[in-house]
């Protein structure tokens, strides 16, 4: 896939028909790979990759290279393709100046997955019909993908993408076995005190990075309001820890409706942070309350959150407080 | 040189709460390390390395300095300072351990930090070596050594038996307190871990990598360098790496309105941010290339130039493994030297 991917890239720089490509860089590891803009056939044979560990959703970085002149080129995996829709959608991105290339994926590893299995001083992973090879400083191992992969691959909702210009390799299907709610439900079925005592323990470890922010492609905003020092938001210190956990759930409260889960947040963590359960509690009540919704799924359809009808359900009448 | 069995390390523990907080790096509920208060049953983590690092214990992320509270035309000015309690912090990596020398530069040089100096007065540290260091570490190019890992007592873990060599004099304060669970004993096993760390050092992927090229006198060239663009490109404008850094020691000072007065605090900032060292003027690095260049040119250039030629990195690796898009300094020392070395 990878080169096929390399001389697809280089033809299209070749022949003008794009500017600048952004794909994925080679790392030191073979699992720290780096979004990057190749603006040449040369950068693409040097450093460009398409492996498991190309995580990175890179819809996003398309905010600022596709008002650049010329066309932008732009690797999508399935999940990324819903991002980048729903961008177009925004009109945040402008879908003339960009070339879009569906990549198919069979899900990504999560190289933190690896340590956790035990595995220590990682020098080279390869892989083959999905099994992994991890080189180490201290012996090899051999690790099946399918438990290792990314949260967000691990509850694959679809392989199909939502939009392109041109498909490298098979499209993929609905995942028919998806259940990416499980947990949700799970949180659902406690008691507000137990959900409350979970939220707190997992967003006690929360350092105000920012990255969970500032990867999400639902987070375009110019000036964020955190970051805005007449909002009267002491962002950077919180007088009381509560400050912290509020970050979250109003961040997942703007995205409601838009976020597409491409589970970037959760990936970006680095404290691991199960930060798209808020969002796919939006998601999951969305769906209840207006039918199913899926972000960036096509350019038309009103989301539920911005489209007010007579007939819409109320809440409060649907959901008592505390039970369904 | 002392020496206790490991399966008595919980009794050790015990023993040291009883005289002292302790604290050490054990496993949170998601599976990641940091040091926690120890409590009957807390165990020590598998993990090489805690995500947030040590500095915590005397630089904390945030922290109220004084308060004021105002009244008609008086303000009354509250001293919110308290006297610690002393500390015993088990564990420390001998990177994190240097980073407290670099921190002491910054808060200890005149006019003293007293808020940090209290801090790091009761605080004694107990370090580890490091017998499985991990492809991202590379202490070594900063002359340190994982193997001899310092602080008030080194510690290394070999055969069942952990072995305590006090270096300072609240080390040896510290052998007081627990020598009833101690015995003493020559320094062969600690010697011959020490040569099977330094076999391992070798191995490692970054074991080459040299500071040649940066420092003090490199500023102009490194500054001016065509690099940083490419190199800046993808990052996000997050927190992570200042974060998770051990040296890192960016701080803003602000005041907080809660309602009956005022609180002044002290919180860690971030050169990534669009607001650091923001003035009326308007914030002087105007884009993330500014920014990104500002953190990498103060650990490699700055630091060094201001401080004898101490580098402001400790090599632990932390922004190694926690960088959302796998952006870190190891990747810039070598792209701005590349050709070079």
């Amino acid at each position: 896939m990878q080169e096929i991917m390399k001389k697809r890239a280089s033809e299209l720089l070749l022949d003008g028909t794009v500017s600048r490509v952004i794909g994925w860089k080679a790392g030191d590891f073979v699992y720290d790979i780096t979004p990057a803009v190749f603006e040449s056939a040369e950068e693409i044979e040097k450093d460009f990759v398409y492996t498991a560990f190309c995580g990175a959703n890179l819809s996003k970085y398309l905010v600022k290279e596709s008002k650049k002149p010329g066309k932008t080129l732009v690797f999508l995996k399935p999940c990324d393709s819903y991002s980048f829709a729903q961008l177009v959608k925004e009109h945040r991105v402008n879908r003339d100046s960009v070339y879009a290339v569906a990549v198919e994926c069979r899900g990504k590893a999560d190289v933190d997955k690896i340590r956790d299995c035990g595995v220590k001083g990682i020098c080279g992973i390869s892989e083959e019909n999905g099994t992994l090879t991890v080189d180490t400083v201290y012996g090899d191992k051999t690790l099946p993908l399918s438990e290792v992969m990314l949260e967000k691959c691990a509850s694959c909702k679809t392989r199909k993408h939502a939009v392109y210009d041109e498909l490298l390799g098979e499209e993929g299907e609905e995942v028919a076995d998806c259940d990416r709610f499980g947990k949700v439900r799970e949180l659902e079925s406690m008691t507000p005190e137990e959900r409350y005592e979970f939220w707190r323990g997992e967003l006690s470890r929360c350092i105000r990075c920012n990255a969970c922010r500032n990867v999400c492609p639902a987070c375009t905003c110019e000036k964020c309001v955190f970051d805005n020092d007449n909002s009267g938001i002491a962002q950077k210190a919180a007088a009381d820890s509560f400050e912290e956990n509020m970050f979250h759930i109003i961040r997942a409260f703007h995205v409601a409706g838009r976020c597409t889960d491409c589970g970037e947040c959760t990936r970006v963590c680095p404290q691991k942070i199960p930060l798209h359960l808020l969002n796919r509690k939006f998601i999951k009540d969305i769906n209840e309350l207006y039918g199913d919704y899926q972000a960036g799924a096509d350019p038309d359809t009103r989301p539920p959150l911005t489209d007010f009808r007579t007939t819409d359900a109320e809440p409060s009448i649907v959901y008592r407080r505390g039970e369904k | 040189m002392y020496r206790i069995p490991e399966q008595n390390l919980d009794r050790l523990f015990s023993l040291t709460a009883e005289k002292s907080k302790l604290y050490i790096p054990a496993d949170t509920a998601a599976g990641t390390a940091q040091f926690m208060p120890w409590k009957e049953g807390l165990k020590l983590t598998d993990a090489h390395n805690t995500v947030r690092s040590a500095k915590d214990f005397f630089f904390p992320q945030t922290e109220n300095l004084v308060g004021f509270r105002v009244e008609g035309k008086s303000i009354e000015v509250i001293d919110v300072r308290e006297e610690t309690e002393d500390f015993v912090v088990f564990g420390v990596r001998a990177c994190d351990v240097r980073s407290f020398s670099i921190l002491d530069k910054v808060f200890l040089a005149d006019p003293v930090d007293t808020y940090y100096k209290n801090r790091r007065e009761h605080g004694t540290i107990l370090s580890l070596a490091c017998n499985m260091p991990e492809e991202t570490c590379f202490c070594g190019t900063f002359g340190i050594d994982c193997a001899a890992p310092g602080g008030d007592v080194q510690m290394w873990q070999t055969d069942g038996w952990f072995y305590l060599e006090p270096l300072t004099e609240k080390g040896n304060a510290y052998i007081d307190t627990v020598s009833s669970l101690l015995e003493e004993c020559g320094g062969e096993a600690a010697a011959e871990c020490r040569r099977a760390i330094d076999a391992v050092k070798k191995k490692l992927p970054l074991a080459g990598l040299t500071t040649e090229g940066f420092g003090g006198d490199k500023m102009a060239e490194l500054f001016d360098s065509e690099k940083w663009g490419e190199l800046a490109e993808a990052c996000l404008g997050c927190g992570t790496c200042t974060f998770v850094c051990p040296t890192c020691q960016c701080y803003d000072i602000r005041d907080f309105n809660t309602g009956h007065g005022i609180s002044r605090f002290r919180c860690w900032d971030s050169c990534m941010y669009s607001d650091f060292t923001k003035m009326s003027a308007g914030q002087p690095r105007l884009t993330q290339l500014e920014r990104f260049r500002q953190r990498f040119m103060h650990k490699l250039v700055y630091f060094p130039a201001n401080n004898d030629g101490e580098f402001g990195c400790v090599g632990c690796g932390r922004c190694l493994s926690k960088c959302p898009i796998s952006m870190n300094i190891v990747k810039v020392m070598k792209n701005l030297t590349e050709g070079d070395q």
